[in-house]
């Protein structure tokens, strides 16, 4: 990284640098740091959910004016899981893992020097950085942060009387999303722009990495969605502070009425949903392309089903944006609504049972490598399978009627979702840290890192349908106004347990990654035997990736084990061998 | 259980330090043969870990769960209900043991060649046909039991009831004589018009405002929500039934009570629960608890979300109507 001809001053490399990589290093840190946060968040609330009138000192080193003698304020127990939402939703697992891994991989795996457009790229970075800084500052103003849940549903987001965090505090969050929208928008149209034109000579669509298959898909989905949320959170800022009344009507508070006439919020509901849906799989997809690409390399084996893969991709993107109504099934919308958005619902889960049998039979008469990455693959599809079979419930309107908003559903994504693009996105730090860092990280602290990982959120989430399933509500401070629940206290204890047990097994991933970055040992070209042009860019990081000409690709890059061939692997790069068929 | 916690606590961080220090062994990064045999027993070992942690759950927690739904639809809901978890357990039970077993088998040796093979119309067929058609069922089933469940029709002589939602309270409204709900509108609401129902409407004066839900056994309910502030969501678990209140507009949900609240306490999983429940009770030197049907709110609504409660008792239809008799009207409430 430093021997470059011209000199580089703090300002040139860390602040106005256009380089992919560079920046794909300052998302994966920024989201690294709000992972910290929202991580932090949710081991403060499981104490709370555990142990509602315990006294823990850490609560009141922490909360300063929002708890009393160590216990937390229910107003901030809100405005802890929805800012923990948020975080964990669009600053960890959307910008944090596909802007690190789009930003990484697309132009190093499609073979181009850099992206499209390399200011947009830079600019976008900051934007992200900008909402990052205003969603951590609203933590720290008085009436504390928004807390009307992630989903910010009027009429609770708008009115401060409602709730004191819907204040400066969603002020606040609205800002931090315009902007994060914003940045992720200007990334997208990049992504999109790159794979489309830059690739290399001999790099056809069907030879495609899946990560790029992923990375694009997801890239049009969020062109697509995001710009409805920006417009939902724009009509809310006018109800806020312009006196409209988009999303509100009849509304008596505080002993007054308020003049909002004619609006309502089931509008809002869609609006946000038509984004908040297709968001899930801006998160899920890109996860689903690393594993996919580290399945197979540590299977040794192609992937099986490419181009059913391809499909599936694309037709879970498709269904994606025709499937919001499920969120709403119980929002006072017209059943027979409901019965299309379950229809198309539970389409879905076509594709997504698909993929799930191809990384199984990926696996099959494969010598897996059980590099840390592969482990987080396998975890990956374990967690994505238990949390989407679930939504086989959710997605059906008439069960969802029973379980809706309650910690079924908390189980439900957190796995589906949560849980498998952390996976995700663990296992592509793992595998491309060579690449991003020139070293290796440790494999035993891996290794140690995944199965307290593994043990702990299974541990977490897998009882938690049991407590959402006997009727207890998310978002309950507490559960003890109802004597029904108190048998639920021992579960709660159980999950938070594991919730502090997985909390902190994620020390040994910062331990690791950060020394790793310093005193890691240093990386060999290609240390995992990958057929992708990533790995055939020198280690040291030069401008524009490789030094001479761009490579040429003569084949698709799951060539693993290919009969014939002298090695188990075979670089997209080299042409085929003489009577060598193209797979 | 702090105690517990705490001496957990201290084994993981004494567990990560340790770990920690082998860093700086700096050349362990690639998984060796030995790692490839070492981790691919750990999936072996997790796969009965997970396998395990099910059938605990199942057979700790069951205990938990809600007793058979108390109204008809209900009951539709929950048979539907475990139809798709039994399926949904049958396709876990088996991909996450193929998924395991497969680490497990596969992990790699030194010197043998994976198998290339890269593509199977067949099976790529057999695993989109089959879900294509299984979830045709389910579908179909599902949206045959969601219409029955959503008609909110007049047709039997419906009791019609509002359901009025404010941080943090429930209240009532029975329609009266004229089974007919008079108009209303936050506008005006004024003193103890907590509801803010319109008096001009002849339909009002027979309206019977309560804090105390009745519902006959065995005649349908037609529900009516409102919310005079922000959202809120009507949650009858036992009913299997739920409804968001949206401020500015009226949402509906009907049931059939099939079980009065005497009836439910003599049932067999709800004395179980219910002895759970008394256990802890006892434990904490608490009175001991009745079983009683609730309705919560299950929309985030405020700091007190954690406590809008209100009790819900079902009798006999004839208890029910002496009942009702002996409630005041709104007329009679308001002069």
């Amino acid at each position: 990284m430093s021997d470059h001809h011209h000199k580089e001053t703090f300002i040139t490399k860390y602040v106005f640098n256009t380089d992919h990589k560079m920046i794909s290093k300052q998302y994966l840190i920024t989201g690294i740091f709000m992972g910290i946060i929202g991580v932090f968040m949710s081991m403060l609330f499981r104490l709370q959910i555990a142990w509602p009138d315990h006294s823990f000192g850490i609560i009141e080193a922490f909360l300063g004016n929002h708890q009393d003698g160590g216990v937390m304020s229910p107003d901030f127990y809100l405005a802890l899981v929805t800012i923990h939402g948020t975080i964990m939703v669009f600053f960890v697992l959307t910008a944090g893992l596909s802007g690190t891994f789009s930003n990484l991989l697309i132009p190093l795996q499609i073979g181009a020097r850099d992206m499209a457009s390399g200011f947009l790229n830079m600019v976008s970075y900051w934007l992200f950085f900008l909402s990052s800084v205003i969603m951590v500052f609203s933590l720290f103003i008085e009436a504390g942060p928004a807390s009307a849940g992630w989903t910010i549903y009027p009429p609770l987001s708008a009115l401060p009387q409602a709730i004191p965090g819907s204040g400066l505090g969603m002020t606040l969050w609205l800002i931090s999303m315009a902007i994060f929208i914003a940045s992720s928008l200007l990334g997208a149209l990049n992504y999109i722009v790159t794979v489309l034109n830059l690739r290399t000579v001999g790099m056809k669509m069907v030879r495609l990495p899946l990560t790029i298959w992923a990375f694009f898909v997801t890239a049009i989905i969020g062109v697509v969605s995001f710009p409805v949320l920006l417009s939902a959170a724009l009509l809310l800022i006018f109800d806020r502070s312009f006196g409209t009344s988009f999303y509100l009507s009849d509304i008596f508070i505080q002993g007054e009425v308020l003049h909002y006439q004619g609006g309502s919020p089931v509008l809002f509901e869609h609006l946000f949903w038509f984004l908040g849906h297709p968001e899930v799989y801006i998160v899920i997809l890109p996860a689903m392309g690393i594993v996919s690409e580290i399945i197979a390399c540590n299977s040794r084996k192609p992937i099986f089903g490419y181009r059913a893969m391809i499909g599936s991709i694309i037709a879970i993107a498709f269904l994606s944006t025709i499937v919001w109504g499920h969120h709403m099934f119980v929002s006072g919308m017209n059943p027979f609504l409901g019965s299309v958005f379950t229809f198309t619902t539970l389409l879905i889960a076509i594709p997504s049972a698909v993929k799930a049998f191809n990384w199984i039979t990926t696996l099959w008469k494969g010598n897996l490598q059980m590099n840390t990455a592969m482990l987080f693959s396998i975890g990956f599809v374990s967690t994505f399978i238990t949390g989407g079979l679930t939504g086989l419930v959710l997605g059906d309107s008439a069960l969802d009627i029973n379980v809706h908003d309650t910690y079924f559903v908390v189980a439900h994504f957190h796995l589906v979702m949560g849980v498998s693009a952390i996976y995700g996105m663990f296992a592509g730090v793992y595998h491309w840290f060579p690449k991003m860092y020139g070293r290796m990280m440790n494999k035993t602290l891996g290794y140690w890192h995944f199965w307290i990982t593994a043990v702990a959120a299974y541990g977490v989430f897998f009882p938690m349908h049991f407590v959402g399933l006997a009727g207890l509500p998310r978002r309950y401070y507490s559960n003890t106004a109802f004597p029904l629940f108190d048998d639920l206290a021992d579960i709660n204890v159980v999950i938070t347990l594991f919730a502090i047990l997985g909390g902190l097994a994620q020390i040994i991933f910062l331990a690791n990654f950060f020394i790793s970055i310093y005193k890691g040992k240093k990386a060999t070209q290609n240390p995992w035997k990958a057929n992708t042009l990533e790995w055939t860019t020198p280690i040291e990081h030069i401008h524009g990736n490789w030094p001479g000409e761009l490579p040429v690709v003569h084949r698709w890059p799951y060539d693993y084990s290919k009969p014939g061939l002298p090695e188990d692997f075979v670089l997209q790069t080299t042409p085929l061998y003489d009577g060598e068929e193209e797979s | 259980m702090t105690a517990l916690l705490y001496i957990l606590l201290a084994i993981v961080i004494a567990v990560a330090i340790w770990q920690i220090t082998s860093i700086f062994n700096l050349k362990s990064t690639i998984a060796t043969e030995k790692d490839n045999n070492t981790q691919g027993i750990l999936f072996a070992a997790f796969g009965i870990f997970f396998y395990g942690l099910m059938i605990f759950s199942f057979w700790k927690y069951t205990v938990v769960l809600l007793p058979e739904a108390a109204s008809i639809e209900g009951e539709r809901i929950e048979t539907l209900y475990i139809i798709t978890m039994l399926l949904i357990l049958f396709v876990q039970a088996i991909t996450q043991f193929l998924l395991f077993f497969f680490a497990f088998k596969y992990r790699g040796i030194k010197g043998r060649k994976a198998l290339f093979y890269a593509d199977s119309s067949k099976l790529e067929a057999i695993w989109t046909i089959i879900p294509a058609i299984t979830l045709s069922g389910l579908v179909l089933y599902g949206l045959f039991v969601w219409n029955d469940v959503m008609d909110a029709s007049d047709a039997d002589n419906p009791l019609i009831v509002e359901l009025y939602a404010k941080q943090f309270q429930w209240e009532a409204r029975y329609a009266g004589d004229d089974n007919e709900l008079g108009r209303a509108n936050v506008r005006n609401i004024k003193g103890i018009n907590t509801m803010g129902v319109d008096m001009t409407d002849k339909n009002a004066s027979d309206d019977i405002p309560v804090r105390e839900l009745h519902l006959p056994k065995g005649r349908k309910v037609i529900f009516k929500f409102r919310s005079q502030d922000v959202l809120h969501s009507a949650y009858m678990p036992h009913f299997r039934a739920q409804m968001n209140c949206v401020p500015g507009m009226v949402t509906q949900f009907a049931f059939t009570p099939s079980l009065t609240t005497e009836e439910m306490r003599e049932n067999k999983k709800t004395i179980a629960k219910v002895a759970g429940i008394n256990k802890i009770r006892a434990e904490k030197g608490e009175d001991p608890y009745e079983f009683d049907y609730l309705l919560l709110c299950n929309k985030i609504c405020g700091a007190s979300h954690y406590n809008m409660q209100m009790k819900i008792i079902v009798e006999e239809e004839a208890t029910f109507n002496s009942w009702l008799k002996n409630q005041k009207t709104l007329a009679e409430i308001i002069k």
